[in-house]
């Protein structure tokens, strides 16, 4: 279990999802003469002059506005990715200087597939905690791609969430602790200069998903001597609607601690974003003195899992923002050919 | 290549920073330098609050190189609350839901895509105020 020396907390947070949605049944229409079943009901697609970088940006704008700094009060801007625009040039410091925090800020790219946010999460604990800063910003955010007629395409959606960590007295929750869990698993990869990942095939599921995703979780619990029903609300990472609801049962936990935080029915599989957005929608439910269990997972593969508690600074910060709920009633749903056109799956000879 | 072109506009289209007169209050978007016959620190760098309402608006069609994908969409004149007037993009929108004096927000999107070996151009644009 890892805990910093000086307790680090959230002090802003802010999610954003895309306008646009595909229905799972629309996917399906054009691949299966709509004969599959679909793993969630649609999914977030950004628009044309939507990438990794601009969702971040506006995350971020929203997560500054409830923290109360202002930008250049910032030490790092860190976004976790599986999707940034570019291969070689940072995503951070086109973000930093929308934000008007360059050039004194820390600025870097992470990557662990869905896991890249809650990395860069974990990092911005360790330098807030050690003193190393007094803020940073960590934002997880995809734009995924799916391979036409894949299993993924009805799932890899659009999304960001971002978070100011600052000192535990300043916060609106404070992270009690994390642990990390990794292990070489080759359930879901993308070679360098490939469009588009592949399944290890028999690695997806049970020896990736489930076992690092309730290795985390109970190793965190145990050391924090929790039970599951000591949490208010519990995000597990979702890839579908299907996976996070039966890795909470097994782990004990009901439909009820796990529904405020979960999104993918609705807007699919968002990737670095996944979790965290669902630990944006706890918080725009969450009272003082609740508590947040949340665990990532990333393909190749590992799981951060977290403890988070709630305080009374929730009430007045929560709506100087967006709520997830803004984002996710706005949707206006395209079909099939306006949604390959916008993702570049058009060969124009 | 423009890459120099859009990297100085940088500041203005991330994020909208223009100037404040440091004794009128005066803003200005986008900034400019001082005139010959002012001292150069009387404007200071200034970011709008990226609020305003839409002073009017058409539709592009027909669009150049590089806005295909967008096509078609909104372009719009904007009355900056601060009050500059600026012409950009609106996102996130269709046109049957625009309207003169409807209120607008900054968003930073990507503006432009100058090929597999250029640069992404990103910017502000303007939507409709989240409700």
């Amino acid at each position: 279990m890892m805990q910093p020396d000086r307790p680090v907390g959230l002090i802003g947070y802010g999610v954003y999802i895309p306008r646009y949605r595909i229905a799972a049944n629309e996917i399906a229409r054009i691949w299966t003469d709509g004969q599959s079943g679909a793993p969630i009901e649609a999914k977030s697609v950004p628009g044309p002059d939507e990438d990794t970088v601009t969702i971040s940006i506006e995350a971020a704008r929203n997560a500054l506005a409830r923290s109360g700094i202002r930008a250049e009060q910032l030490n790092a801007i860190w976004i976790g990715s599986e999707s940034h625009p570019y291969s070689v040039k940072p995503s951070g410091t086109i973000v930093a200087e929308a934000l008007g925090t360059t050039p004194w800020i820390s600025a870097a790219d992470w990557e662990f597939a869905c896991k890249a946010g809650s990395e860069a999460l974990t990092a911005g604990m360790g330098m807030v905690g050690s003193r190393m800063a007094e803020y940073v910003l960590s934002i997880g955010a995809d734009t995924a791609q799916g391979r036409p007629g894949d299993a993924l395409e009805y799932t890899a959606s659009a999304g960001a969430a971002a978070f100011i960590l600052g000192p535990a007295d300043e916060c609106l929750a404070q992270i009690e602790a994390t642990v990390s869990y990794v292990t070489d698993t080759p359930d879901f990869f993308r070679r360098a200069d490939r469009p588009y990942p592949v399944h290890g095939n028999r690695f997806t599921g049970e020896p990736a998903y489930f076992h690092q995703i309730q290795s985390s979780v109970k190793r965190l619990m145990h050391e924090l001597d929790r039970q599951p029903q000591d949490y208010t609300y519990a995000i597990l990472h979702q890839p579908n609607a299907k996976f996070p609801q039966a890795a909470a049962k097994r782990l004990g936990f009901t439909p009820e601690q796990l529904a405020p935080g979960l999104l993918s029915p609705k807007i699919g599989n968002t990737y670095s974003a996944a979790a965290l957005s669902g630990l944006c929608a706890a918080l725009d439910v969450a009272q003082p003195g609740d508590s947040i269990l949340v665990a990532s997972y990333g393909s190749g593969a590992g799981s951060d899992a977290y403890s988070f508690v709630v305080n009374e600074k929730i009430l007045e910060r929560r709506h100087l923002a967006p709520l997830t709920s803004v984002y996710l009633e706005r949707k206006t749903f395209v079909d099939y050919a306006v949604y390959v056109k916008w993702r570049g799956k058009l060969v124009m000879g | 290549m423009d890459i120099a072109k859009h990297w100085r506009q940088r500041a203005t289209r991330y994020r909208m920073q223009g100037q404040r007169h440091r004794e009128t209050g005066e803003i200005r978007f986008p900034a400019r330098p001082s005139a010959l016959c002012e001292d150069p620190a009387v404007w200071e760098p200034y970011i709008l609050s990226g609020r305003g309402e839409i002073y009017s608006f058409t539709v592009l069609r027909q669009s150049a190189d590089g806005f295909v994908d967008l096509t078609p969409y909104p372009l719009a004149m904007v009355r900056l609350n601060e009050g500059p007037l600026v012409v950009a993009q609106l996102t996130d929108c269709e046109e049957a839901e625009l309207s003169i004096g409807q209120p607008v927000e900054m968003v930073t999107r990507r503006l432009k895509d100058t090929g597999e070996d250029g640069v992404l151009v990103y910017g502000y644009k303007f939507r409709p105020v989240l409700s």
